[in-house]
């Protein structure tokens, strides 16, 4: 492994479209970078906005959330709450500071391997030019 | 959980899949000193059975609690592996697996990364695996029914199977009649069986089955539920006929004011019919239509003095008063069978489809030569008196299929064979027609197929190696460019007719059935099975099956094989009488429940309700959840501010220390 930056990005995937996905891309050996590590929760609509900001206090340095394609969610509309929720997310986290680069949302279906190969290192690439994430680390805030 | 829980974790080689790329034994050391992990194995194959044994045993020797199989995805072998845990006497729901094949040593060629990866995954999945709980699971009852939706040979053969088994079914068919494209075929490769001579006494069946509901010219119009009871709206469109009257005797046909000016859609548009009509003349059930889209009296709201077909029609069948109506059916299975449409040959403009009446598509030319098509089976071209029989015909493959230019990258695993057939027919219509068909490869795979495509050429028709570039009309010919790829010869070839061997594309309307029951589509665009090998027939939805060409391009063999399939599958529940339900629920904690109501707002399932309790003396509002409606999807426990309400085995307790297992990036 090279000297360069590597990023710990927490990924939270939906079981029937993005996991799936990942799946497939496995299936089909596309090879994508390492540094993703993946949570499979039954939909995105489960993924609680303090999940994101738990795993960038934890020490990730980018999270992504991905799921059905809007319309498509196994359970109907879970990824449009997802959609909704995690939005005003992205908005508070830049309104306190954070570059929303580091929180990303991608709809990925069960037959995109190559797509989710793209988000994937589409974000492992702008998270690594954004550096280490440090701003929420717990030695930071000094508790 | 007041016990500490005693953790096994077993790594799997998966032979080389995983051990090739993921230093097992490093793994399996390293997860040996997490905290709880009681053993910690590897095994070249854990899902066999001495995998499996292993496992048991160690569960019953070292009074393991936890089990943690670190291999291929969950999607794969979790439903393997919780029947070893219940089969050791623990509960099945203190599984958890650890996807280190399909996201890890399959994706990753770093060696030296993907192990370290695979170790966070599976600290993750140890952490995780401390703070689960035991589920039951339940059985509700099924309703011994089944919905096919599409008439076609697929849906025909799965409701004939499913209604000899002793079980009600629901046909539902889009069209006026059942049948589907295999009606409109003439003959049938590689056996030239005659298509309607298998096929309609099959279709007969289904109307006088005991045990089948036929529902034509309906559409489903919504669907709620879940396996073993769905609720399913279906739309008797309005047929302007009354069928207990209607004999089908077709005087009102004959009098139809736009008799013979309305393209037939069973003759692929080259025939007409009128307002008033039945699809073919050996249609089921045998009753006509009113299209309400050409019919003059249901458009301009008059024909003439009174509509001629209410005049003519004895038993006084016509009713233009009918409205479309509302079916409510129940059933615990549901078969897709929506079959395909041809490709548009006009998206292949320089093939002059669009141009030329003599370039037709090969289901075009499937009426032309059928004995009940519009000519009457012979094989004519031009208009009145300058009609003439072809002499020089060229067949052209892969029109729509593995072209990415229009999208399809796909073999639509028919073509090769219906063209050969095609050929086979004209030459034994016109003897000495001087047959050609431009190839891109042949592919004749199936029983009995190589031998006929030999015998095709035998009999005299001319296979040339190459993608026609462009069609143009020089007199009264049309003007074949190509280059024959073998010999490397620039050819213009000039011919009376083209027939185009168009591809199969999933039918239009399978968007709208797609929709509703939230089925997914592969990349080619047809609904996606379960699993490519082994649950060809199952969609990723409990109790909803597919069969026929609605899943990709198939031939009536393979379609009658899959309709089978799906009839098999769709049994069991009905014939077991039982479904379980999913046992990873919702639950609330009344305690913490402030009854704000967010959750019962969020729930697609409206799975959850206000309840009245007693809360030391006060009556108070909290949530509960109906455990047979909810899916556990979560989206409640997301929604809740409290976080009162929590999915089963995905609880904020439970996915938190994955969380913080994933974050902490110490090597």
């Amino acid at each position: 492994m090279s000297d360069k930056f590597e990023p710990n990005i927490v990924a939270f995937l939906c079981n029937w479209c993005s996991y799936a996905g990942a799946d497939l891309a496995g299936t089909s050996r596309i090879q994508y970078p390492y540094n993703i590590k993946v949570i499979r929760v039954m939909c995105t609509g489960r993924v609680n906005p303090l999940y994101i900001l738990n795993a960038l206090q934890q020490g990730a340095d980018g999270v992504l959330v991905s799921g059905c394609h809007p319309g498509d969610c196994h359970y109907m509309e879970g990824n449009m709450f997802a959609r909704r929720r995690l939005g005003l997310m992205k908005d508070l986290m830049e309104f306190v500071g954070v570059d929303p680069r580091r929180f990303q949302m991608s709809w990925v279906s069960a037959s995109e391997p190559n797509k989710w190969k793209e988000v994937v290192e589409k974000l492992v690439e702008e998270t690594r030019e954004l550096g280490p994430f440090e701003q929420f680390q717990r030695n930071m805030i000094n508790w | 959980m007041t016990e500490k829980p005693k953790i096994g974790v077993y790594v799997c080689h998966c032979g080389i899949n995983i051990a090739s790329t993921i230093d097992v034994e490093e793994v399996a050391k390293h997860a040996e000193e997490l905290p709880g992990v009681v053993t910690a194995k590897t095994y070249a194959y854990m899902c066999s059975d001495p995998g499996q044994i292993m496992v048991r045993e160690d569960i019953e020797n070292l009074g393991l609690t936890r089990v943690v199989v670190s291999a291929c995805s969950p999607r794969m072998h979790e439903p393997t592996f919780r029947k070893t845990l219940r089969e050791a006497g623990l509960n099945p729901y203190y599984l958890e697996m650890a996807n280190i094949r399909e996201h890890c040593s399959w994706v990753h060629p770093d060696s030296e990364a993907a192990t370290k990866k695979a170790k966070k995954l599976i600290e993750a999945s140890i952490a995780k695996s401390r703070l689960l709980e035991p589920l039951e699971e339940k059985e509700v009852e099924a309703e011994p029914s089944t919905l096919i939706v599409g008439g076609g040979v697929a849906g025909i053969q799965a409701a004939l199977d499913i209604a000899d088994a002793g079980y009600q079914v629901y046909l539902v068919e889009k069209t006026p009649s059942v049948g589907g494209r295999m009606a409109q075929l003439d003959k049938t490769f590689p056996t030239l069986d005659c298509s309607a001579c298998i096929l309609t006494p099959k279709m007969v069946d289904v109307t006088s089955h005991p045990n089948i509901e036929l529902m034509t010219y309906s559409e489903v119009e919504n669907i709620d539920g879940f396996i073993g009871n769905f609720d399913v709206q279906v739309r008797k469109k309005a047929r302007y006929v009354d069928t207990d009257k209607c004999t089908g005797c077709g005087d009102c046909a004959q009098e139809c004011r736009v008799k013979n000016k309305i393209p037939s859609e069973y003759n692929a548009g080259i025939g007409k019919r009128s307002a008033i009509y039945l699809p073919f003349p050996q249609a089921v059930p045998a009753k006509f239509t009113i299209d309400p889209e050409h019919c003059l009296y249901l458009t301009r709201g008059k024909c003439g003095k009174s509509p001629k077909c209410e005049e003519v029609c004895q038993p006084g069948a016509i009713n233009f008063e009918q409205e479309d109506e509302i079916v409510d059916i129940k059933v615990g299975t549901i078969i897709v069978a929506t079959g395909f449409d041809v490709f548009d040959a006009s998206r292949r403009p320089e093939l002059g489809y669009q141009d030329y009446d003599n370039v037709i598509t090969a289901l075009e030319m499937e009426r032309l030569v059928s004995a009940s098509g519009p000519t009457g089976g012979e094989l004519l071209i031009g208009e009145g008196e300058e009609k003439r029989k072809p002499k020089d015909i060229a067949f052209i493959k892969c029109v729509g299929s593995r072209d990415e230019s229009v999208g399809n990258e796909y073999c639509s695993r028919v073509c090769c064979m219906y063209t050969a057939k095609l050929a086979h027919l004209v030459k034994e219509k016109i003897p000495d027609a001087n047959v050609r068909v431009y190839y891109m490869d042949v592919r004749a795979f199936g029983k009995g197929f190589e031998e006929f495509y030999d015998r095709v050429r035998r009999e005299g028709v001319r296979y040339i190696r190459g993608n026609p570039s462009e069609i143009y009309q020089n007199g009264d010919k049309l003007v074949v460019q190509v280059e024959d790829t073998l010999t490397a010869t620039p050819m213009e070839d000039e011919v009376d007719l083209v027939v185009l061997a168009v591809g199969l594309e999933p039918r239009q309307e399978t968007k709208d059935i797609e929709s509703l029951l939230r089925l997914s589509k592969s990349s080619d665009q047809f609904l996606m099975e379960a699993h490519p090998k082994l649950r060809p027939v199952d969609t990723s939805s409990d109790g909803i099956f597919l069969a026929g060409c609605c899943q990709g391009p198939k031939d009536i063999p393979d379609t009658v094989a899959q309709a089978k399939g799906a009839a098999s599958s769709a049994l069991m529940p009905l014939s077991k009488g039982s479904v379980t339900v999913e046992a990873q629920v919702a639950e609330v904690d009344q305690n913490t429940c402030r009854g704000c109501g967010f959750c019962v707002e969020i729930c697609p399932y409206d799975a959850i309700e206000l309840e009245e309790i007693n809360w030391f003396g006060h009556t108070v509002k909290v949530a509960k959840v109906n455990e047979a409606l909810c899916k556990g999807c979560g989206s409640c426990s997301a929604g809740c501010l409290s976080g009162s309400i929590q999915a089963k085995s995905f609880r904020d307790l439970q996915i938190l220390p994955q969380i913080a297992a994933l974050g902490v990036n110490k090597e």
